[in-house]
């Protein structure tokens, strides 16, 4: 009984299965936000479904000239770090696996990826790849502080690391969140740079090289990184969540659940509408952009909640 | 840092015609490109030997899909002026009223793919659902969206009556609101002008030295108008400017072809409020006296030019087409280098380039059955000795 | 004013509108009256001058005897035999037509139809070539 429970938790919810569907139909609410903005009809529900089990009967072609080892690895890597940072996230009340510090290891996890992406454009060694592994490092290093930053502030006025911990301050103090707003913002905005959405999807913009580090990608492997990066999706709205906006308010089971499904899909909706509102930046106006404007603001709001948290004692 | 070559093209998103670019990248930065054409040749100019006048209008429409009225009204200027024929006033109108139709319909298209290549996609979304509008004009009057084979030998096809011309004019009033509006997105989008100023730079004498046409040289300040220089059909009745733009980048060849829109929906008004009567065509005789004609069109890429010699038969003995992008093309390369490799796309789009009607250079030896496609070096060598045969030394030039 | 997101407005307005997507197949696409679409054929009327071949741009018409011809009147007594009005056949290749309606325009007779049908995808190209008798 004390095996199943767990095994429950991590393999059925919240763990890998409601990860993956879950993702795939925000993936569904993203691309139908932005087709309803954009006056088109938008694909049906079971799409990106269908896709994923599409590509996972498609033939891998991998590169004579990749490092078969690598590349094949790689998308399993960045789904189990992904999967592996939704432990610490709560989800339905408190986390699975929370402990003292774990919001530097969801950060810490959540950067993982990234640099699958990385190693995975630079593994494949066709130009277009290699021009989008180097974007995808340039892009790490523009977005990480600003969001790092911005998670830090609530931290420090909750006085915790502990991401549960956070959640459950800010639903004992609701009127300490509207003071977030800074920070929420430039979290938000980090976040999308992060997933690689417009205007932030520089290393796979594809009328500039093609598909970016996945131009080598096919079948399985690219099945599963689109899964990943759908998987991230999740996470990282269930973090801004869980930093930001209070977590679960205190409710448990269903109720949470709900009151979890209600929030990540708010935060999908902000970041469908940012997606359809801008044209892509260039890589070198982002880290323009992330320096000179989204680290200071996420460092105000630091600076805030120091000043908060002197003030209340 | 090293030093990688990329091929944009033949196959590539960005480009919806094979046309191959090879960048060579110095990081994020080009520091040399260069264009290599020959992907898409259609040999339309021999077929065009083949077939009768009548017919050739069918074959010329095709050689561009979006300009198909630029090259027909062009080609059949050059067949009237042999035949020596009078084309009714009526006509003319009407057919400057596809032209401007049709350049209204090539610059949304535009604005639109322009959007899509700075990964705007709102944008190219709402300039391509009104674009549909003008599409729907056109169909209305001449019976298809695009291939409107609205000319015919001595006059057009079909009459514009009442009912169409009120309609013609609800829907340009419609996009009139909605230009207003891209304007203003156009040049308040931060985004937007992020991506497009001092983006591929033409400066105004590099703008004269290579030739550019159309849009692309307007945008470097260079005044250049075939419907001002030398009008043909009514354009020297209808009142309208020629806009210009000195900021010689991408930013300013977007001003000025959502701004040249604004002045097609009025000369669009003028057109229709002051349609000549009259009959629509007149009967030209199918064989043509011998002759030659070279005349020029403003299609909405540029400068178009077609030469036609006729050999006193029903069929053309040489058919020759200049299109815009052709012109365009060369200063290409000149406003990649040492930009950015995510400006490439958007500094091609910014041509409006249309490859197919461009691509007929490439010559097949059947005896050795291959393809080669002649430099510039290797052509004014051939030239040279062209001439040097005929008793003339062009080799000190 | 310059900033990023000036077409917010217009993005959160069109959450609320109708798609402008036409459902086509689900719907039927609309089309203008004297849209060009297939060429139809009417053989009582054909007088087989093979003015539609000769100005096809595509080549996309045949003009044949049919296999068939209608029998001739019977003579009338006294009267010079009345001349029989041949039947032609008209194949057209609709994978070869442009849809320029330059035959119809030119036949003298009317016998080119011009309808609006546009529907003329097939899997098969044997379809495509329409004997029309």
């Amino acid at each position: 009984m004390e095996i199943t429970l767990p095994l429950f938790y991590l393999i059925i919810f919240p763990g890998f299965l409601f990860l993956a569907v879950y993702g795939l139909w925000l993936q569904w609410l993203d691309r139908k936000l932005c087709a309803v903005m954009q006056n088109r009809v938008g694909p049906p529900w079971v799409q990106p479904y269908a896709d994923f089990v599409k590509l996972l009967a498609k033939e891998v072609i991998v590169p004579d000239a990749a490092e078969s080892g690598m590349f094949r690895v790689l998308p399993f890597f960045a789904m189990a770090a992904v999967m592996t940072a939704l432990l610490c996230i709560p989800v339905t009340g408190a986390a699975l696996f929370p402990f003292q510090g774990d919001m530097v290891a969801v950060i810490y996890l959540l950067t993982i990826p990234t640099v699958t992406f990385f190693l995975a454009g630079w593994s494949s060694t066709s130009p277009y790849s290699t021009v989008g592994a180097m974007r995808v490092l340039t892009q790490l290093f523009a977005y990480e502080v600003p969001l790092m930053l911005a998670l830090i502030g609530p931290a420090i006025l909750a006085g915790t690391w502990r991401l549960s911990g956070i959640a459950e301050f800010f639903s004992a103090h609701p009127a300490l969140m509207p003071a977030q707003a800074i920070g929420f913002f430039a979290a938000l905005i980090a976040l999308q740079g992060k997933l690689e959405r417009l205007p932030f999807d520089i290393p796979h913009a594809k009328n500039e090289i093609v598909g970016g580090q996945f131009t080598e990608y096919s079948g399985r492997l690219l099945g599963f990184f689109n899964l990943a990066v759908d998987m991230e999706l999740v996470v990282g709205a269930a973090l801004l969540n869980a930093v930001f906006l209070g977590g679960q308010n205190g409710f448990t089971g269903a109720a949470a659940a709900a009151v979890f499904l209600a929030k990540t899909i708010a935060i999908t909706f902000l970041l469908a509408l940012l997606k359809s509102l801008m044209a892509r930046i260039r890589i070198e106006q982002m880290i323009n952009f992330c320096w000179k404007y989204l680290a200071p603001a996420a460092m105000a709001q630091v600076a805030l909640d120091i000043y908060l948290k002197y003030r209340l004692g | 840092m090293s030093k990688i070559t990329i091929p944009l093209g033949p196959q590539h998103p960005a480009l919806k015609e094979p046309e191959n670019f090879m960048l060579v990248l110095e990081g994020e930065q080009i520091s040399g490109a260069t264009v290599n054409l020959g992907y898409n040749h259609r040999g339309m100019e021999k077929a065009a030997e083949e077939r009768t006048y009548i017919q050739n209008l069918y074959l010329i429409e095709r050689v561009c899909g979006i300009c198909s009225h630029s090259h027909t009204t062009c080609y059949i200027t050059n067949v009237e002026e042999i035949a020596k024929a009078e084309t009714p006033k009526r006509a003319l109108a009407i057919r400057a009223l596809f032209g401007e139709l049709e350049r209204v319909h090539s610059h949304l298209l535009w604005l639109g793919v322009a959007a899509y290549e700075m990964g705007f996609e709102t944008l190219f979304m709402y300039t391509w659902r009104d674009r549909e509008q003008v599409l729907d004009c056109l169909e209305m009057l001449s019976g298809n969206r695009v291939h409107y084979s609205i000319n015919t030998i001595g006059g057009v096809r079909r009459d514009i009556s009442a009912e169409q011309k009120a309609e013609v004019l609800k829907r340009i009033a419609y996009l009139e609101e909605r230009t207003k509006y891209y304007v203003k997105i156009g040049t308040e989008e931060s985004t937007i002008l992020a991506r497009t100023q001092n983006v591929g730079k033409l400066p105004y004498d590099v703008a004269i030295q290579r030739g550019a046409v159309g849009p692309t040289a307007r945008a470097s300040g260079v005044a250049r108008d075939v419907r001002k220089d030398e009008p043909y059909l009514i354009y020297n009745e209808l009142d309208f400017k020629v806009i210009t733009h000195d900021t010689c980048d991408v930013f300013g060849r977007l001003v000025v072809r959502v701004l040249e829109l604004v002045e097609s929906y009025k000369m669009i008004k003028q057109i229709l409020n002051g349609l000549p009567e009259g009959p629509i065509a007149v009967k030209v005789p199918m064989r043509l006296p011998a002759g030659e004609a070279v005349n020029h069109y403003e299609a909405p890429r540029g400068e178009d030019i077609h030469y036609l010699k006729a050999n006193g038969t029903d069929k053309p003995d040489r058919v020759k087409v200049r299109a815009p992008t052709m012109a365009n093309l060369q200063s290409v390369a000149y406003m990649m280098e040492g930009g950015w490799l995510a400006d490439a796309p958007l500094v091609i789009a910014a041509i409006d380039p249309c490859m197919s009607c461009t691509d007929r250079a490439a010559v097949w030896d059947p005896k050795k059955g291959k393809t080669t496609v002649y430099g510039w070096e290797e052509l004014r060598k051939m030239g040279i000795e062209h001439y040097k045969r005929r008793g003339v030394d062009f080799s000190r030039l | 004013m310059k900033h990023p997101a000036r077409i917010f407005k217009e993005a959160i307005m069109h959450l609320f509108k109708k798609p402008a997507t036409c459902g086509y197949p689900f719907e039927k696409a609309k089309v203008m009256p004297n849209f060009r679409g297939r060429i139809d054929f009417d053989s009582s009327k054909c007088i087989g001058c093979q003015m539609c071949v000769r100005v096809c741009p595509a080549k996309a018409i045949e003009i044949k005897l049919s296999a068939e011809q209608p029998p001739a009147p019977a003579p009338v007594e006294g009267q010079p035999a009345a001349p029989v009005k041949k039947k032609f056949d008209c194949i057209m290749k609709l994978d070869r037509c442009v849809y320029c309606w330059q035959c119809a325009e030119t036949c003298p007779k009317k016998a080119l139809i011009m309808t609006q049908d546009f529907e003329l995808a097939h899997v098969d190209r044997k379809e495509l070539r329409r004997h029309y008798k």
